[in-house]
């Protein structure tokens, strides 16, 4: 074994400049392949985390204004849904899992010891909780009896909680100013994986009606649907059916947002299986221009040392010894480089995973482009063993004719 | 010894070339040839079916009382390895080797340890008067040395029988008289040495010479 390697060692040695060149390729085939799969995984992972802010089977409703005259009614009419509409949507939908109606409370403010922040204040009820990805790290969301009391209760965000008091769970029971001065009692903070550029806060939909929006409509209506009705295309029925109820133009796309989360996940990741595609297969490609590198300098590797080859044959080795040296340089010099460019490779995802932060978007920043860009260790692998065994494959073939060249002739080769 | 009944050998080239015609030849174990004869004589190709190198046609070639014919790639090596050593006129020594490590690379082919073969290099290199440039690369040594090199290479693997294809074609005449001494003094062992020369004077310092023209031996 070690005569092998001895062997091994001094043949690569002798020629530096060959071993460095296919060595170069091999690393270039596998760093490339590392950089353009962890880039995907990063695009990909930032995409799946945009969608982790809603349950994948929420629909969410938007009023709007319409964009064109309707039904005797004017341009530009304002949507919006009383408490019948709102009814009359979670009546006509099968399969709602939960529901809310959200009220959007304009220029949301929240104060603290005369500390003023700007946020986004929410009416909403109960279930809202289970139609966003919530999760309560202190107290409790808004339940029935503050829906049904009106009471002046907030729920806060996690980050909002740490920086205002000192953790989530000394947030709980304090007082807080909201809009037009307004004090309300913080009775939960929850932690959310979603992207939102402002703090969200929570309010009882019935309050916020109250206080905020006393003609009692709302503009927007989530909810989440079974799983078992996922394939159909919600926001085509509720257009249709909303179009009647509020007499607006069937196709005004402007009345209406309707975010039907389920179909949007689905239509990215069909966006997104097409460019893991469309990597791989350059992946591959230079996978495979480094495996022709190979192959060629192996094949004149082979030729340059027929004569080698004779004089070895002539002292008295045997073919299969020849063979055999000749292999194990090739595996030598593919393992090698090919651990050195998969090395290189992993650096530079590690590297991106420190620049581009875990969570898609953070505090103060705009939302990231990669997120977590790292590959499956055993792709790398997979694809390094693959170079080697075409590198066995690439000494082999040209080895196996060289040494059946009568030793004479071998040797007179120059 | 060397038993060598008819052989024919006829290379299939373009037009095809009936090299040996029947050649017919015993040499005793231990002794000293040469082989003469005009370039295109054969002797070459001779001597290749000689070290089992090459085949032939027809005919036998027994050696030890072994008949050498139709062996597969692997006995043949086997044979060489065991049975016969090279020397050639361009010395054919690993240039990325060391003097030591080409004269220990028959050994490396019998399976012997690195150590053990170093050591017996060692002793053929001294043997050969080059134990101080043990650690010196082929292009570091003159011709002569080199020959030396190629000369306790094939002497490692204490071989019956050894063949020079014109040991002493590229050196000077003073260390072409080194080259036969030595070669003499390796016969006089029991190895048997057939030295293929187109040098008279080469030819004059061994026991016997075979004279061969146009494939056929003339004396």
């Amino acid at each position: 074994m070690k005569d092998i390697l001895q062997e091994i060692f001094a043949s690569l040695k002798s020629n530096k400049l060959r071993t460095f060149l296919t060595g170069f390729a091999i690393s270039w085939g596998i760093f490339m392949l590392v950089a353009l799969l962890a880039c995907g995984n990063g695009l990909k992972n930032a995409m799946t985390s945009n969608f982790d802010y809603m349950s994948r089977n929420a629909v969410s409703i938007y009023a709007g204004y319409t964009s064109k005259p309707y039904g005797g009614k004017k341009q530009w009419r304002k949507i919006d849904f009383t408490e019948n509409d709102v009814n009359f949507i979670k009546n006509s939908i099968n399969n709602i899992e939960y529901f809310s109606a959200v009220s959007d409370v304009n220029d949301g403010k929240l104060t603290y010891n005369n500390l003023e922040n700007s946020v986004m204040l929410n009416g909403v009820q109960p279930d809202y909780q289970h139609i966003r990805v919530f999760n309560m790290v202190a107290g409790r969301f808004i339940n029935q009896i503050d829906i049904k009391e009106n009471r002046k209760v907030v729920v806060i965000d996690k980050s909002f909680a740490e920086k205002l008091f000192e953790n989530p769970d000394s947030a709980i029971g304090k007082n807080v100013k909201l809009t037009n001065d307004i004090f309300f009692n913080i009775v939960g903070v929850y932690s959310s994986k979603g992207r939102m550029y402002q703090s969200e806060i929570f309010i009882p939909l019935t309050t916020a009606i109250t206080i905020y929006n006393p003609n009692g409509r709302v503009e927007e209506v989530d909810f989440t649907i079974k799983e078992n009705d996922l394939n159909i295309d919600y926001s085509a029925t509720i257009r249709a059916l909303l179009s009647k109820q509020l007499d607006f133009a069937p196709d005004d796309y402007n009345a209406l947002w309707i975010n039907d989360f389920k179909s949007n996940y689905e239509q990215s990741k069909m966006i997104f299986r097409g460019l893991s595609m469309f990597i791989w297969i350059i992946g591959i490609s230079t996978l495979i221009a480094g495996i022709v590198g190979v192959g060629n300098i192996m094949l004149i590797t082979v030729k340059e040392r027929t004569r080698e080859f004779g004089i070895r044959k002539a002292i008295g080795a045997t073919p299969g010894s020849i063979i055999k040296m000749v292999v194990a340089e090739a595996i030598a010099i593919t393992s090698l480089f090919g651990y050195i460019g998969m090395l290189l490779g992993m650096g530079l995802s590690e590297i991106l995973c420190m620049i581009f932060p875990e969570k898609s978007f953070v505090e103060g920043n705009g939302p990231s482009m990669f997120v977590n860009p790292s590959v499956d260790l055993s792709i790398v692998i997979s694809a390094t063993i693959i170079l080697v065994v075409a590198g066995v494959l690439a000494g082999y073939i040209p080895a196996r004719k060289a040494v059946s060249v009568k030793p004479i002739e071998a040797m007179m080769a120059k | 010894m060397i038993l060598l009944k008819d052989i024919h050998k006829t290379y299939y080239t373009a037009s095809p070339l009936h090299v040996l015609k029947g050649i017919n030849l015993q040499i005793e174990q231990g002794a000293f040839v040469s082989i003469m004869g005009a370039s295109g004589s054969g002797k070459s190709t001779l001597l290749n079916i000689l070290g089992v190198l090459d085949t032939y046609d027809q005919g036998e070639y027994w050696l030890d009382d072994k008949l050498i014919k139709n062996l597969s790639e692997r006995e043949a090596a086997h044979f060489r390895n065991q049975y016969i050593g090279f020397i050639f006129q361009s010395f054919n020594l690993l240039n990325f080797k060391t003097a030591l490590e080409n004269v220990a690379l028959p050994l490396y082919y019998q399976g012997v340890s690195r150590k053990k073969r170093n050591i017996i290099a060692m002793e053929y290199l001294e043997r050969v008067g080059l134990a101080d440039w043990a650690d010196h690369l082929p292009n570091q040594l003159s011709g002569g040395q080199k020959q030396r090199v190629a000369i306790a290479r094939a002497l490692i693997a204490k071989p019956r029988i050894i063949l020079a294809d014109e040991p002493t074609g590229a050196l000077d005449s003073k260390t072409s008289l080194d080259v036969i001494n030595l070669l003499h003094d390796v016969s006089k062992e029991g190895i048997t040495m057939i030295v293929v020369t187109h040098a008279q004077e080469i030819a004059d310092k061994t026991e016997s010479i075979i004279q061969l023209k146009d494939g056929l031996i003339v004396g």
